[in-house]
């Protein structure tokens, strides 16, 4: 926990962020997850709120998102949960963000499988853009961690930005990619090299006929 | 003979083909599933039983029999719940991902057979926050089986109302922990709960509560049509059925791919990763389930038969079936070191041994990564894996003990060769 971020608490962030509410849509959004919940459960919804309310800060400032701690306030009391209770949930699981955080969160998993591949590389071509771990870039354009394991182990190595994952990257794949966000081109999610998700580079060395029709297998069956 | 295509379960497991539920109802998935029912929940358990199947998510705990410990007569005050675990985390493990962006309506019919075969009232398919993508497509699966009243009051016409709900999860490893998964449902930090009690007896909102995972659970319709039999003849006794096998790190291809259980690793490396990088000469260790197991030695993994018992005989484990594959390049200690780094980073926090066990042995481990330490410090070392392991309450701390210890019994001398070739150069320094 000592590196863990220093939650900004200050009157400034009250002043931006005390009278935050769901946007119409959010909040229909927010009653679908509740609803999810046997009666009396509604603190189970915690945790899809809290993802919703990162992603309308993240809308309003042109960002991933964050979660000022008057926006916690503000889920746990729609909860009627204390606010410490959402708080400690805030602060346990990593993808809520408890700091601001750029345009464009850049995740690279540098866990065993991904460094076997060449997350070194990976980090070394954001590095040569100029992003530094656990920090922003004086643009805000780009946040820069290194994460552990988001389970793409066979398209390694890999980074997640906001909601896409790139994969099967090299220094300079990484650096194109990083390169295209920056200049607001639009980027091809997934795989970068020639390949089908988690299929063997090349093609197929099962299912081969499942590439080109909906194969069914039942008849082969006996 | 090898396992042929007609015998895979997961057929769209790259997908080429649509995921919706048009094209998974044309490659057999919700096909008279009211069929499937009508043998009764304890029919249904029984197969499962018989055909051998054993958990898929790690510790490979035979499901029917997990299934059967759930009450058969639950009442509405307490119902049944069925948590499908989709926390995929492990590293190396990445499995559960293409089963749920390619291939939904399998683990929906899953939940829907496994759901009614231990009475359970609805499921909860807990996936992890990370997988975005993944859960888009799943919230849409289950939107389009409601509409095709699959799910829901009286799901598949069978008279049995089920309802299945996607939670999704936000970073944290330690929720794949099955009671760290509950309390996570429940809206808490996901701290594993002492047991017993067993979710079987009191797990989410205190009601019984079976966690299976996404494999496991997708297998489940395969199972009912082709018989318990059918599922049994693939892998040695004890080690039945298909699995999907992930294979990531020095291979020359990495994929994902399913194939019979008791596959030796150097076939299954042959046929389907195009072979180690470098060649089999070029091999050093493996770790043949995920992060948690120890490594094994390139020679004697070669020829090993990857099942449950075949790996345990070798002080390892098939964990997940994430193999991840290291050749002579490999920096064996850093290897190992950042998965320290890993367990560290992932432990709740909740265990004394664990949460301050695991950042200790991290440092240690860093420190012979570089030789900056002495040779008596490996056994150390060795002494407080063995403190940690087992003294906590989940199993992460075992988790972050044997990687360590699976190092040390097979690459002692490339520490002490590290630590003499420091020591050649400066001497020691004293110790913080």
């Amino acid at each position: 926990m000592a590196d863990a971020v220093q939650i900004p608490d200050e009157a400034d962030v009250r002043a931006r962020w005390g009278s935050f509410a769901f946007t119409p849509e959010n909040m229909e959004k927010a009653r679908t997850i509740i609803g999810r919940y046997p009666e009396g459960r509604q603190a189970s919804a915690v945790m899809g709120l809290l993802d919703l309310a990162q992603r309308q800060v993240g809308a309003e400032t042109n960002t991933q998102g964050w979660l000022p701690v008057p926006v916690i306030e503000y889920v746990a009391a729609q909860l009627g949960m204390p606010y410490m209770r959402a708080y400690e949930v805030a602060t346990f699981y990593t993808m809520y963000n408890l700091a601001p955080v750029g345009k464009f969160h850049v995740q690279v998993c540098g866990t065993t499988p991904c460094m076997l591949r060449g997350s070194d590389d990976v980090l070394a071509a954001c590095k040569s853009k100029g992003l530094v771990k656990g920090g922003t870039t004086p643009d805000g354009l780009f946040t820069l961690n290194e994460v552990e394991c988001l389970g793409a182990c066979a398209n390694a190595p890999m980074v997640q930005i906001n909601d896409d994952n790139f994969e099967d990257l090299t220094f300079d794949s990484t650096v194109a990619l990083l390169e295209a966000l920056a200049a607001g081109k639009p980027v091809k999610v997934g795989p970068q090299i020639k390949r089908q998700t988690s299929c063997p580079e090349g093609g197929p060395s099962t299912l081969k006929a499942m590439v080109t029709e909906n194969h069914d297998y039942r008849g082969e069956w006996k | 003979m090898s396992l042929q295509d007609k015998d895979r379960i997961f057929t769209n497991l790259y997908g080429f083909q649509p995921w919706t539920l048009d094209a998974a109802k044309k490659r057999g998935c919700w096909d008279n599933t009211k069929k499937l029912l009508q043998i009764g929940a304890d029919e249904i358990i029984e197969t499962i039983k018989a055909s051998g199947l054993r958990g898929r998510g790690g510790a490979g705990f035979p499901t029917g029999m997990k299934w059967s410990f759930m009450p058969k007569t639950p009442t509405p005050e307490r119902p049944n719940f069925l948590v499908i675990n989709a926390d995929e985390s492990e590293p190396g493990s990445c499995k559960d991902r293409e089963i749920i962006r390619h291939d939904p309506h399998r683990l929906l019919e899953g939940a829907l057979i496994a759901g009614f075969a231990m009475r359970a009232r609805a499921a909860y398919i807990y996936i992890r926050g990370e997988f975005i993508y993944e859960a888009k497509v799943l919230q849409a699966a289950v939107e389009e089986a409601y509409a095709a009243g699959l799910l829901g009051k009286n799901a598949a016409k069978s008279g049995y109302d089920f309802d299945v709900f996607v939670h999704r999860g936000a970073g944290a490893y330690i929720c794949g922990e099955e009671t760290a998964m509950i309390e996570s449902l429940e809206g808490k930090k996901g701290q594993p709960r002492l047991k017993p009690p067993f979710p079987a007896g009191a797990g989410l909102y205190g009601c019984p509560t079976t966690v299976n995972n996404v494999e496991s659970i997708a297998v489940t319709p395969t199972i009912l049509r082709r018989g318990a039999d059918w599922f049994k003849s693939f892998g040695r006794e004890n080690n039945a059925g298909t699995k999907l096998f992930q294979i990531s790190g020095h291979v020359n291809k990495p994929c994902t791919v399913e194939e019979a259980m008791s596959i030796p690793f150097r076939e299954l490396i042959e046929k389907h990763a195009g072979g180690i990088r470098g060649g089999w000469d070029n091999l050093l260790a493996v770790i043949p389930g995920g992060s948690s197991v120890p490594l094994v030695p390139a020679k004697e993994i070669m020829d090993a038969p990857m099942d449950f018992d075949g790996l345990r005989a070798l002080g390892s484990g098939l964990g997940t079936a994430a193999v991840i594959v290291m050749d002579k390049s490999t920096d064996i200690v850093r290897a190992i070191s950042r998965l320290s780094y890993f367990y560290k980073h992932e432990s709740c926090g909740q265990c004394t041994p664990c949460r301050e066990g695991t950042g200790w042995m991290w440092r240690v481990m860093e420190r012979l990564r570089e030789g900056k330490a002495d040779v008596s410090e490996i056994d150390t070392l060795f002494e407080v894996t063995k403190q940690v392991e087992g003294h906590t309450i989940c199993a992460l701390g075992d988790a972050a003990a044997w990687p360590i210890q699976g190092l040390i019994r097979h690459f002692r001398p490339e520490i002490e060769r590290r630590i003499a070739e420091n020591k050649g150069g400066q001497m020691l320094e004293a110790a913080e």
